[in-house]
């Protein structure tokens, strides 16, 4: 457990295992996933689609209930299981103690409904008392705290009359009526333009600031996470392969597929003439994850030993804050970063560190 | 509103085509009796107008109903044809809407269930009824009603059976009660296909990221079904409903008939087996009417229900 696992945080998911039964078999989506945020931090899990990120997070809200989905593990709210809790209890707690932002704005708002009925909606579910009249006045302060423009207006509005960047604020406001202490954010500046992702990401930190809340931030894009989180978790196959405080993170990262993500999205302290490597393969089955290290098909770091042992996921000798899976030795490691991070190709990295005559790559 | 009026002319010219030209009876023949001579049949044609040319024919029909809402007179009774469809109307009216709300009743909380409670028993008793109902027809299942609780020869006599219908201007209990079994035979089968839609059309719909949502919000499970699910599911049966009221409106031939319901239905059932050319004629354009009405009502209807529509 890293520093921020300690008694100060407000969420704490313990080894969460999801599985989905289909035809095909188990989909073993989420695999023994820890993680911790305190109030007023910022967790990023980072990942390509697939990895588990986002059933991570609905289950931890309690939204991938059913009879063929496999929960285990524990998601504590101010110690208090989610995973567990009675469905009242669930309903009580979601939108008022914890609440989610989604994705793409326009299917995540009913478009039959005004914005300000959804929003005052959420207000009256977690306090019955309230009236019509005043949700819909704590909605209109609701879109102005967000910073929506002429709030008494667009409170009327229905969400295909707002703009992308309109719509995922008006979402953010429904998710922060009740003043959550956790916030999930899962991909919320996605579906929109550059320069709106950038006034959403701004958003959520002031809210975030202003309100003390927990927020973990989900996201397939490095380049959202180094804005904002505190600390990333780097997702693969349904497991964490690297977790560390993001200045780290983007300074020394330590497992080849952080490498491959940093590699393959254009930085502008990138060396000059250092070309954007994807990384090649596609991301497992999670019916029959490989054997070994899940990621050694994919990794061109990969050796024989690889492919039987699976790695855990353990601190940094020196930077216990920083966990990685990965089975390469730590001063290997580092040498190949050392080569990725000025400009070489995986394959100048891997000959770095390859011992003559050792078997390598196959 | 003019494709409307094209629609209108399309249909009157189709219909007069239709009986005139290629006629199932003479109505001079059916008029006269077995044994009449030619010339008494001579007499009646050019008394109904049915010896001058066609084109004459139809031109004078339709300056006639143009310029003075006048659709001619039944060759059967005599009476005019408006004043038969007046009369006719009410019964006709009082049967559709009374089933319009029985099988909105039956079809809204059987679809929404049985999406919920998908594959459960339910579910499964609904889709058999919605079988059942689907390919009953209805005047066996009207004579099957009939035949068990028609109040003169129903085996367990609890209803007033066919022929019992009393406008609700003269007493509106025996009117309530003489329409019970016709709206809910008619009701079944309505019942039955849009119980199917709706089940379909909720399952979608309870997928979607929005009911996600709502759920996120803390929403009781109630109020993410019937407020977030049926609001966007039910849509779609609407614009259903308004097609169908539109066409049964125009006479719900069967049912009217096997209760003996004096509707528009009946009337025109009547008319064709008496060759009443001008009854015929006037009870298909109110049908044609009440479905091009309709058509205009439910695009209207649907802009409000869904206001994505409305900005287009």
């Amino acid at each position: 457990m890293s520093a921020a696992d300690a008694a100060g945080a407000v969420l704490s998911v313990e080894d969460l295992r999801v599985g989905f039964d289909t035809r095909d078999g188990l989909v073993q989506a989420v695999d023994g996933v820890s993680f911790a945020v305190a109030p007023g931090r910022t967790l990023g899990i980072v990942g390509e689609s697939g990895s588990g990120k986002t059933v991570a997070a609905t289950t931890a809200m309690g939204l991938s209930r059913g009879p063929r989905v496999r929960v285990s593990g524990r998601v504590l709210l101010d110690g208090e299981d989610l995973l567990d809790a009675a469905p009242q209890r669930l309903r009580a707690l979601r939108g008022d103690a914890i609440a989610m932002v989604f994705q793409d704005p326009l299917s995540a708002l009913h478009p039959l409904l005004r914005v300000g009925a959804q929003i005052g909606e959420a207000v009256r579910a977690h306090r019955p008392g309230v009236s019509r009249a005043a949700a819909r006045a704590r909605a209109v302060e609701l879109l102005e705290w967000v910073a929506i423009p002429n709030a008494g207006q667009r409170v009327d509005a229905y969400p295909h009359e707002l703009s992308g960047g309109m719509r995922q604020r008006a979402m953010i406001a429904m998710a922060l009526a009740n003043e959550p202490r956790v916030l999930i954010a899962d991909e919320p500046t996605t579906a929109l333009d550059v320069t709106v992702q950038a006034q959403i990401l701004a958003l959520l930190r002031r809210l975030r600031d202003e309100l003390g809340m927990a927020m973990v931030l989900i996201t397939h894009d490095l380049g959202v996470v180094a804005e904002t989180a505190d600390e990333v978790a780097v997702m693969y196959a349904g497991r964490i392969v690297e977790q560390s405080p993001a200045g780290e993170l983007f300074a020394a990262p330590r497992h080849p597929y952080t490498w491959g993500l940093l590699r393959s999205m254009p930085r502008v302290d990138a060396p000059a003439g250092a070309a954007l490597v994807p990384i090649p393969g596609r991301p497992p089955s999670l019916i029959h994850p490989p054997s070994g290290c899940r990621f050694h098909p994919r990794c061109p770091y990969v050796r024989e030993r690889h492919r039987s042992e699976d790695p855990a996921l353990e601190p940094l000798p020196d930077a216990p804050g920083h966990r990685v899976a990965c089975l390469l030795p730590e001063a290997e490691r580092r040498v190949a970063w050392a080569r990725l991070a000025t400009g070489a190709t995986p394959a100048q990295a891997r000959a770095a560190i390859e011992p003559a005559g050792e078997e390598g790559r196959v | 509103m003019l494709w409307g009026i094209v629609l209108l002319a399309l249909v009157s010219l189709l219909t007069f085509v239709i009986f005139y030209v290629l006629p199932s009876a003479d109505p001079a023949q059916l008029r006269a009796g077995r044994d009449a001579s030619p010339a008494t049949l001579h007499q009646i044609r050019v008394s109904l107008g049915l010896n001058r040319p066609l084109p004459a024919q139809y031109w004078t029909y339709v300056t006639h109903l143009v310029f003075h809402a006048d659709l001619g007179y039944s060759y059967f009774s005599g009476a005019s044809v408006g004043s038969l469809l007046i009369d006719r109307l009410p019964a006709t009216i009082s049967l559709t809407l009374g089933a319009v709300v029985v099988w909105l009743l039956v079809a809204v909380p059987l679809g929404v269930i049985s999406a919920v409670r998908r594959g459960t028993w339910v579910d499964k008793l609904t889709t058999g009824g919605a079988l059942l109902g689907v390919s009953a027809p209805v005047y066996w299942l009207g004579l099957v009603a009939l035949y068990l609780f028609a109040d003169d020869i129903g085996k367990w006599p609890l209803l007033p059976g066919a022929g019992s219908y009393v406008p609700f201007t003269d007493n509106p209990g025996k009117w309530f009660a003489s329409l019970i079994l016709p709206w809910l035979v008619l009701a079944s089968t309505f019942a039955a296909v849009y119980a199917r839609l709706l089940r379909g059309n909720m399952i979608e719909v309870l997928s979607e990221d929005y009911v996600r949502t709502a759920r996120a919000k803390g929403l009781s499970e109630r109020r993410v079904v019937w407020r977030h699910g049926l609001r966007a599911a039910v849509t779609p049966l609407v614009t259903l409903a308004g097609l169908d009221i539109g066409l049964l409106l125009g006479g719900a031939v069967l049912t009217e008939t096997v209760f003996d319901i004096p509707g528009i239905g009946r009337l025109n059932y009547d008319a064709i087996i008496h060759a009443d050319y001008p009854v015929i004629q006037g009870t298909v354009l109110l049908a044609a009417c009440f479905v091009i009405v309709a058509n205009i009502v439910v695009d209207v209807g649907y802009a409000y229900l869904d206001p994505r529509v409305r900005a287009a």
